[in-house]
């Protein structure tokens, strides 16, 4: 069953202002519960503008977007409690963190929500160990942390209102290699277990390729191409017309396959590549 | 949200008043300012109001922005005029209990909005055609002769300049952080005064915190680039007086001389 449907979505920013600027232009897209999403697309694309429709932070222009088939708008009243089920963590989310420990700051989300002191307790507690925050930090200053820290912290935050969707604007944008390594590897450890729909919006198409199920690739405001990171990173010319590129390794491979050699095509990560190529050598007796 | 304010808000374009010296625009506008308070009649007044709606035609920015940029203030100009209605003394036209209305008032009041409505639409048609840098440049060259009571003019000017460019950043900011609160289900719209007031402390937390670093980042990368104040050093876009100029100047010299002849030989309304 589809947990989120787009129609005909659209949001232009600045109406009747000479500033006018179509941010996302008629959208229509579906996604299944419990998939992992991947949306890359130029800068200025519109990836964050769609991505704010989605649990009604913007309104949009026009269109709609279903929840489990209902209109997220239908009662503008109760817009809030949208935000609880599609939880939304921005670009550098650091910034939005102002409590006076970092366990309050956490608790935030899941209080807004209404639960009592104990269950707020154990989703602090969770979505902490979900992010590798130690209980010594908990009680630190947010202001205190490190830069990757305090992401860890500002997207625990989003993570303790359980949500069922959640949405990640360049979670690991501005990391070290190993930060972000180990950031991806939390989210997905926290997939795995929750097993909710995730939304990962990204510039790095090795992270996009390595996690998730299905790539949305935007273009001034335009749903491009929805599909298997697989068939995606396959038509090259495209994505690179988009001013994207695919992941490097993918490159790699096809070169390889120009030049007469035998590998299979829709390689997307190193390891692949790797037992790929040992693969191929073995065939050819090489080893 | 905090994006609808229209007042002060540079908008760029190629018209006439765009071209001209910020300076002269400046000075420009203080004139009309002060013509706007001379005239005391209904046609000096009307000329007055001409003028204005000539100005605001060759200004090259659309009149919604205009009409936007009154929005704000729509309140006190109906509190005004309203007052102005019942301020006048004469001849009561109509009256309830210590309320009356004479024709006086209606006067008054008519003077007053349209005065408030022109200061608005002029001053905005400044702000609408100057950039913020190019603005500060001017306040800091007619200043310059303050220079002599050892008022810094050259600080004073850097600070406005970088407060001015701040605004728009500041403002973007809060929306930003704002959307992220919302996010966690923060419930920035419903109940009374103090709970939205207290709703708000996760807004402006982070936005001090952000502002006291960029403070900090500008102020180590002034000093990176040799910033010490402004003696000795020159400008990139020196401003220049031509021809242009001359003529606005001209007009509305001509204009200021109508209005203090039509306040003399048309009797004074108020
Ligand atoms: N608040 C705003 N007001 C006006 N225009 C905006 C606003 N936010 C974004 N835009 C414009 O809308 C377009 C889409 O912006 P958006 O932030 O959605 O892009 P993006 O794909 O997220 O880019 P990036 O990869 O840089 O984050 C851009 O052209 C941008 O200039
Ligand atoms: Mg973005």
């Amino acid at each position: 069953m589809s947990i989120i449907e787009v129609k005909d979505l659209s949001f232009t920013y600045g109406i009747n202002t000479p500033f006018e600027k179509k941010a996302v232009d008629d959208v229509n897209v579906c996604f299944n519960e419990g998939e992992v999403i991947g949306l890359i697309g130029h800068t200025g694309s519109g990836k964050s503008t769609f991505v704010q429709m989605l649990n009604g932070l913007i309104k949009p222009t026009s269109g709609q977007v279903l929840l489990e088939g209902k209109d997220i708008w239908e009662k503008p009243k109760e817009i809030r409690k949208i935000r609880f089920k599609v939880g939304m963590v921005f670009q550098y989310p650091e910034y939005q963190l102002f409590d006076e420990t970092v366990y309050k700051d956490i608790s935030f989300g899941p209080r807004n929500k209404g639960l009592n002191e104990n269950e707020i307790d154990l989703t602090v507690r969770k979505a902490a160990k979900f992010v590798g925050l130690s209980d010594k930090l908990l009680n630190k200053s947010p202001f205190d942390l490190s830069g990757g820290e305090k992401r860890r912290a500002a997207i625990a935050g989003v993570i303790a209102m359980d949500p069922d969707v959640l949405v990640l604007d360049e979670p690991t944008a501005g990391l070290d290699p190993k930060g972000r390594e180990v950031l991806l590897a939390q989210i997905m450890g926290y997939h795995k277990e929750r097993k909710n729909t995730i939304f990962f919006v990204s510039h790095s198409m090795e992270d996009i390729s390595r996690i998730a199920d299905r790539v949305m690739v935007m273009n001034k405001g335009r749903l491009e191409m929805f599909d298997t990171p697989k068939n995606i990173f396959a038509q090259v010319e495209k994505i690179e017309s988009m001013g994207l590129r695919v992941p490097q390794i993918t490159k790699i491979i096809t070169m390889l396959r120009e030049r007469g050699y035998d590998l299979t095509d829709g390689v997307l990560t190193v390891e692949q590549a790797f037992s790929e190529v040992v693969n191929l050598l073995k065939r050819e007796g090489v080893i | 949200m905090t994006r609808d304010i229209a007042l002060g808000q540079f908008i760029p374009g190629k018209g006439i008043i765009h071209r001209m010296d910020a300076r002269v625009k400046i000075l420009l506008l203080i004139t009309y300012i002060v013509l706007i308070f001379c005239a005391f009649n209904f046609v000096s007044l009307g000329i007055v109001t001409a003028s204005v709606i000539a100005i605001i035609l060759i200004s090259d920015i659309p009149v919604k922005m205009y009409l936007k940029s009154l929005k704000v203030i729509i309140v006190i100009i109906l509190i005004t005029s309203i007052l102005n209605i019942f301020y006048g003394s004469g001849d009561p036209l109509v009256q309830f209990g210590i309320f009356k209305i004479t024709l006086e008032g209606i006067y008054r009041a008519i003077f007053v909005t349209v005065r408030i409505i022109c200061l608005i639409f002029i001053s905005s048609c400044l702000t609408f055609t100057t950039s913020p840098t190019d603005l500060t440049d001017a306040i800091e060259r007619l200043m310059k002769p303050l220079k002599i009571f050892h008022i810094k003019v050259h600080e004073i000017a850097m600070m406005m300049t970088i407060a001015l460019r701040f605004v728009p950043t500041l403002l973007e900011e809060t929306d930003k952080i704002m959307s992220a609160q919302k996010a966690r289900g923060a419930d920035m719209e419903s109940g009374g005064m103090i709970k939205k007031i207290k709703a708000m402390t996760p807004v402006l937390i982070p936005l001090f915190v952000s502002a006291f670093r960029r403070a900090y980042e500008l102020a180590v990368a002034m000093e990176c680039r040799c910033y010490q104040g402004g003696d000795g050093r020159t400008r990139m876009k020196v401003l220049k007086i031509n021809k242009l100029d001359v003529a606005c100047i001209l007009v509305t010299v001509l204009f200021l001389v109508g209005v203090i002849l039509c306040n003399i030989f048309f009797a004074a309304k108020i």
